[in-house]
């Protein structure tokens, strides 16, 4: 493989090689934390501090770590990091670690967090490795955000919990999509991103 | 050994093992050290959300607290909630199963959760009652069972005990859009002015029923339950039930003082 610059590393993930829209990776917490923007935008920054660190750490140890019980190593890194996260929310952001509830836990079973070290952290040097990291994390915060966007919009009519749907279209019979509120609206959603990133980039179409 | 030369053998069984003991070693001491760092701030947020919850019963709502917290000049905090929390709620007590008062019993520190496992007579029962705007509130915590998790709130009753004036739910895991909207407003609206008690003062409680067909009449012992969560609703009617009936004897001894 050719070296890739930082800025690709970081960037690579947010568009093209998108971890949830190209390599379909973390696809259920997506679904699961995109009902409203506030959590989803938290479960973003979690995810990235997340695999930035873990990438960093396991970077940092990869030429001590004995290669049979790697698997493992790395386990523990993330569900460490992941418990740090789960405290900090709990401790200074209350209300949005409650509507997160399981799925700050989660992240330990995130595909992209274990695939990004593995694939990249075990045999790249730190700060490459942490860009990596913070861009994947990126990479899925961004869609989730997204998504988040517009099922908050039309399920709740609300964008961070304020009335954006103006009134009168409420008077004038206009309601709520309450199927948005639903994992399988996310799904769909997610699809749509797929669809449109796929016309913009011909190049992530496969040949037949 | 011809790998020590090099470096070190990575992958001998002595290294593999202190490495984990190692790892484990200082997981653990990081992990330990940071839940002591982080404990009390959680606590206390724990401690603000019930105060807060049990404000909102007798009317007092986050927007006429942070109102309130503007006129003063003050932020909002936790010592702020906490100052308004023992100006309002005059009077904490802990009742046992015949309504009695329990001595020595911090009522706002029981924990509903382990104290509903415990068998009826030996449970002690938190007692709030509430001076705001001249009038008389009892508030009583609930807990219970949903659909999917455990769900909890407080209800507050009028001067008369049988009047619901306001309430609040909690929970854990319901679903969105569904159960979980038994937290919204609306549906806790639709608790105010019920009755848990009929004309002769006989315990009634309230049952949850689907199609209530008039949502008006105050008197019917009856709320209407949100459509597409009904095992959540039924869940909110046996809390409310199970938890209220056990007032009674001491609802009973005060109207007879």
């Amino acid at each position: 493989m050719a070296k890739k610059k930082a800025k690709e590393i970081l960037f690579d993930p947010l568009f093209e090689n998108n971890p949830i829209t190209v390599q379909v990776l973390g696809i259920c917490s997506a679904l699961a934390v995109t009902v409203k923007l506030m959590p989803a935008i938290v479960m973003a920054l979690s995810v990235m501090v997340v695999v930035g660190f873990s990438n960093l750490i396991i970077s940092l140890m990869r030429n001590y770590i004995p290669m049979r019980i790697r698997i493992i190593v790395q386990l523990v890194v993330i569900a460490s990091l992941v418990i740090l996260v789960d405290l900090f929310l709990k401790a200074f952001s209350y209300d949005v670690s409650k509507q997160l509830s399981v799925f700050v836990g989660l992240i330990i079973t995130n595909c992209i967090v274990m695939g990004r070290l593995e694939a990249f952290a075990m045999d790249n040097k730190p700060w490459p490795s942490f860009l990596d990291g913070i861009g994947n994390g990126a990479g899925y915060g961004l869609i989730l955000i997204i998504v988040a966007f517009f099922r908050e919009l039309f399920g709740s009519g609300t964008l961070f919990n304020h009335k954006v749907i103006p009134q009168w279209l409420y008077d004038h019979g206009y309601m709520d999509n309450g199927m948005m509120l639903m994992p399988a609206m996310a799904l769909i959603t997610v699809g749509v991103i797929i669809w449109v990133q796929r016309s913009l980039m011909p190049q992530l179409t496969e040949k037949e | 050994m011809n790998a020590e030369k090099k470096s070190f053998d990575r992958n001998s069984n002595i290294y593999t093992v202190v490495f984990t003991i190692v790892l484990i070693g200082v997981v653990a001491v990081i992990l330990a050290g940071s839940y002591k760092f982080f404990k009390p701030y959680y606590d206390q947020n724990v401690r603000q959300e019930k105060m807060t919850d049990i404000l909102y019963t007798i009317g007092l709502d986050k927007q006429k607290l942070e109102e309130s917290a503007r006129a003063e000049g003050l932020p909002m905090s936790y010592n702020l909630i906490k100052q308004y929390f023992d100006q309002y709620i005059v009077k904490q007590l802990a009742l046992n199963a015949e309504g009695k008062p329990v001595e020595n019993v911090n009522a706002f520190g029981v924990n509903l959760k382990e104290e509903i496992q415990k068998p009826v007579e030996k449970q002690v029962y938190p007692l709030f009652i509430a001076e705001y705007q001249g009038k008389k509130y009892y508030i009583i915590p609930l807990y219970g069972k949903g659909l999917w998790d455990d769900i909890w709130g407080y209800v507050a009753l009028e001067e008369d005990w049988k009047t619901i004036h306001g309430i609040k739910f909690g929970h854990k895991g319901e679903t969105p859009g569904l159960g979980a909207n038994i937290t919204e407003k609306w549906f806790e609206d639709r608790f105010k002015g019920e009755k848990i008690f009929d004309e002769s003062g006989n315990f009634t409680g309230i049952e949850i029923v689907k199609q209530l067909k008039d949502k008006t009449d105050k008197n019917d012992h009856k709320v209407d339950a949100i459509s597409g969560a009904t095992l959540t609703s039924n869940g909110v009617g046996v809390m409310l039930n199970e938890r209220l009936k056990h007032y009674v004897p001491y609802f009973e001894k005060m109207k007879k003082q």
